[in-house]
């Protein structure tokens, strides 16, 4: 419809709106991202960035619009082969308690009926690609740090490969110190890898570091969506109250 | 004679009941677990029936027991052996605690890891097998163990439809007016349900140490 709707947009919304239980919770989206390209979904609690999320592997459908991911419609697609064709990464890594790191990072491959040596092989890899010591693929979640675990989500979202990957707050619930170092390896991360990513976050400091493009949410609405140079000299007034949100933190002066 | 004495010179006859005991009791746990489990699964699945299902098991347990026996004396095949219907009622009763201890410990599976394999794209059965049922099975084992310790209670009013097992001991000791009779089928019929407890209760803890991943099921 729109005539930013190209043909190699990973992920699209087209005018998007999404009615659950009567309330409108987004209202006319339209987001494009393309192959490498990374997409940060900015706004405070309940702006709908996790309800935009779900929408993308078809945990809901759109009331009216359409969301396209490879230019397919979401209604179109086999919910399951389109989940696993897309990473997720979520707060605390979502780990499945009772399963071992090694077992955890499998998941996708293992249902994928991939053969046991190709998986160990890939595992062993992915421990590699996020920083893991191959000791811990014996451990359970309750024997990591919160940065392991992080890892671990990652590792296991990248695990079969999948050309797009959608984090929810994703070093949301990490120390400080922990979250910027998870920061700049996610970034150089994607630097290789060029999936079509969209990362959503609360973070200021964290959209303008991971964004290529930062799109702002508020109440539904997507209120801005610039290139991550021109998002903190916007003069829209809604991505001003962030910026001033945020540079009024005694660490920015 | 006294408690122990009854006890020697009959403990081929005590040793008979107690198998039977633990036949009744063990094959009317296993039955109901054989659809009390799916059954909570199932409520798991459709809200709507949890309600009239719950609440079908709670008046069934709310029957006294010898009035069940009473009630199911006139079914077909069931009424021919007496052994049949003890089974049948005490399944009957059996079910609540494992409906709802189904029902309970998957709804208590933390609704992130399940959100997280739907979006890994865990098929509904993928979902169940793997994730919600071990999970759970925690709280599955502890309704088993409820069930199992209920239906060994429950068991010795079975002799009063001449189903045997240790209640017949406890019935014959109350005609005879004598306790060492009494006591050679209640004391057996305790340390059984006793037992039971303990060593379902070690499973349990075991399965339960799954949720926080702290023990492996292999170890």
């Amino acid at each position: 419809m729109t005539a930013s709707s190209s043909q190699n947009a990973a992920i699209e919304f087209d005018s998007v709106s999404l009615r659950l239980n009567g309330s409108l919770l987004l209202h006319d989206l339209i987001i494009s991202v393309k192959q490498g390209e990374t997409l940060v979904l900015l706004g405070r609690s309940g702006s709908g960035k996790t309800t935009t999320l779900k929408l993308i592997n078809r945990l809901l459908l759109p009331t009216t619009g359409e969301v396209r991911v490879n230019a397919r419609r979401t209604s179109e697609w086999d919910p399951i082969l389109l989940r696993r064709s897309i990473g997720y990464v979520i707060q605390d890594g979502g780990l499945f308690p009772h399963f071992t790191v090694e077992r955890n990072i499998a998941l996708v491959p293992r249902i994928e009926n991939w053969a046991q040596e190709r998986i160990q092989a890939r595992v062993r890899e992915l421990m590699a690609t996020v920083g893991l010591s191959e000791d811990l693929l014996s451990r359970y979640p309750s024997e990591l740090s919160g940065g392991q675990r992080q890892r671990v989500g990652v590792a296991r979202a990248l695990a079969a490969n999948p050309p797009i990957l959608i984090l929810d707050e994703a070093f949301g619930a990490l120390d400080p110190i922990t979250r910027s170092q998870m920061q700049k390896e996610f970034r150089a991360l994607q630097q290789r890898l060029r999936k079509a990513v969209i990362f959503v976050t609360h973070d200021l400091r964290e959209a303008l570091l991971l964004g290529d493009r930062v799109a702002l949410l508020e109440r539904g609405r997507l209120v801005a969506d610039l290139p991550v140079k021109e998002f903190s000299s916007s003069q829209d007034p809604l991505v001003r109250a962030y910026m001033e949100a945020f540079s009024g933190l005694p660490e920015a002066n | 004679m006294n408690f122990l004495q009854f006890m020697m010179a009959n403990r081929q006859h005590i040793f008979e009941l107690t198998l039977e005991h633990i036949t009744l009791a063990g094959v009317a746990t296993f039955l109901a677990a054989l659809v009390g489990i799916p059954l909570g699964i199932l409520i798991t699945r459709m809200p709507k029936l949890s309600r009239p299902v719950l609440g079908s098991a709670n008046i069934i347990q709310t029957i006294p027991s010898l009035a069940l026996f009473g009630f199911l004396l006139p079914a077909p095949w069931i009424g021919d052996r007496a052994g049949r219907l003890a089974i049948l009622a005490l399944a009957l009763y059996a079910l609540l605690p494992l409906i709802r201890n189904t029902y309970a410990g998957i709804q208590a599976v933390d609704p992130a890891v399940v959100e997280a394999g739907r979006a890994m794209g865990l098929t509904d059965r993928q979902l169940l097998l793997q994730v919600e049922l071990p999970l759970a099975s925690g709280v599955i084992v502890a309704g088993v163990r409820i069930a199992a310790v209920l239906s060994i209670g429950l068991a010795t009013i079975a002799a009063a439809i001449g189903a045997g097992g240790l209640g017949e001991l406890i019935f014959r000791g109350l005609a005879m007016v004598n306790n060492d009779v009494i006591l050679a089928g209640a004391v057996p019929a305790a340390l059984l349900a006793l037992c039971t407890d303990f060593l379902l209760g070690l499973l349990e803890r075991r399965l339960g140490a799954l949720r926080s991943g702290s023990l492996s099921l292999k170890s």
